[in-house]
């Protein structure tokens, strides 16, 4: 029932963001609209945690933050090494292990070695993550592991739950 | 006014990068490689959208450019099943192998 | 008449956050875009358009959303970086998956040409 009224709250800000009209006519058609998905929602069986993940965030947001100063960091020594007037690389296949317990811990761990430019998740399987790096600089493992423990005390349920 | 001309100057700017994912386009010697470049390709259309609102002065363009952003996700997917299945209308979740440390059945 | 200054001051403030910004993205998206065309292999590309997709395109969208101000077109604006934010990954990944599945290998020894022209292997 908590995650049902979450969710159509969140639905019903963005129906508004994307439309950002007022008039009591269109504004009945967006709250069926918003019922409706929510109805969908919850035939479906996906209105649980992961769906509507308000009470985690206190744990999701500041893994963003720390996330997004990586990109940042980790953007400045791609665009180093791919502008050099003499390029000098030498890519690296590695293999990151893994240490999250929930589908949804991975999922953030290999979208998250993506989202840091040199590497690139290559291929997941039960045991670890085949990673593309761009130059051996950027394959150090301490790196991973780094990455991995910090998603999966943010997003794994095992912890919380 | 300066506003106008630097909006117009960033405009230009993502028209020359997307020159440049062409160039990678047609030269691109893999499938792959011509799949990266229009994904990049979209990425770069969907920006040039949204900064050709603010030269125009209109805010139609951000709607279009959200739609193109979600679009250009799904191409490149389909995109790159078809080449692999040559076919579009394989359930993709019933393909994959076991279900990971069996969380869902 | 001081309200209409700080206003005019907080505009112009505005509008050079939002320069800063959407230069700092564009030198991003151009260095991605350079460095497409430049680096040798498959796999190699893919980072070059990873930055391209990450800070190229979130720093655009942010000066773009400093200029809008606190309007609907800001929250739009920040929807879109959203929606990049999460579905770039996703196709890098899916692209990358699909190269490997197919079996192209991935260049893995030091690569340093004589001359900047011999970057692109023809």
């Amino acid at each position: 029932m908590a995650h049902g009224i979450g969710l159509a709250v969140a639905l019903a800000l963005m129906w508004w963001v994307l439309s950002g009209h007022t008039e009591p006519l269109i504004l009945f058609f967006g709250v069926l609209t918003v019922v409706i998905a929510v109805g969908f929602a919850w035939r479906m069986h996906v209105l649980d945690r992961e769906g509507a993940p308000y009470a985690d965030l206190h744990r999701r947001v500041p893994y963003w933050f720390w996330l997004g100063g990586e990109i940042a960091k980790a953007n400045i020594a791609v665009v180093k090494l791919a502008l050099r007037p003499d390029l000098d690389i030498t890519p690296r296949l590695v293999r990151a292990p893994i240490a999250q317990t929930s589908g949804l811990g991975l999922v953030v761990y290999a979208n998250s070695i993506t989202l840091t430019p040199g590497t690139v998740s290559v291929d997941v399987n039960e045991t670890d993550i085949l990673v593309h790096a761009l130059d051996s600089s950027l394959s150090g493992a301490e790196g991973f592991e780094d990455i991995g423990e910090r998603s999966a005390r943010a997003f794994d349920p095992a912890v919380s739950a | 006014m300066t506003e106008y001309w630097f909006y117009l100057a960033a405009s230009l700017g993502l028209l020359l990068s997307m020159a440049l994912m062409l160039a990678r386009l047609l030269s691109g010697p893999t499938l792959y490689d011509r799949t990266l470049a229009v994904n990049s390709f979209g990425t770069k259309t969907v920006l040039f959208l949204c900064m050709f609102g603010f030269v125009i002065d209109r805010s139609d363009g951000v709607d279009i450019a959200l739609l193109y952003a979600l679009i250009n996700f799904v191409a490149t997917i389909a995109i790159l099943k078809f080449f692999r299945y040559r076919a579009l209308d394989i359930a993709l979740a019933r393909m994959g192998t076991e279900p990971l440390n069996g969380e869902r059945q | 008449m001081t309200g209409a200054e700080a206003m005019e001051i907080w505009d112009a403030a505005c509008f050079a956050v939002s320069v800063l910004l959407i230069v700092a993205g564009l030198v991003f998206v151009l260095a991605g875009a350079i460095g497409v065309l430049r680096l040798p292999d498959f796999y190699t590309r893919l980072h070059a358009a990873g930055v391209t997709d990450t800070l190229g395109a979130e720093l655009v969208l942010l000066g773009l959303a400093v200029q809008a101000g606190f309007t609907l077109l800001a929250a739009k604006l920040l929807l879109v970086g959203f929606f990049l934010f999460l579905t770039s990954p996703a196709a890098t990944h899916t692209i990358a998956h699909a190269a490997y599945e197919a079996g192209l290998k991935p260049l893995l020894a030091r690569f340093n040409p004589k001359h900047p022209s011999e970057a692109e292997p023809s």
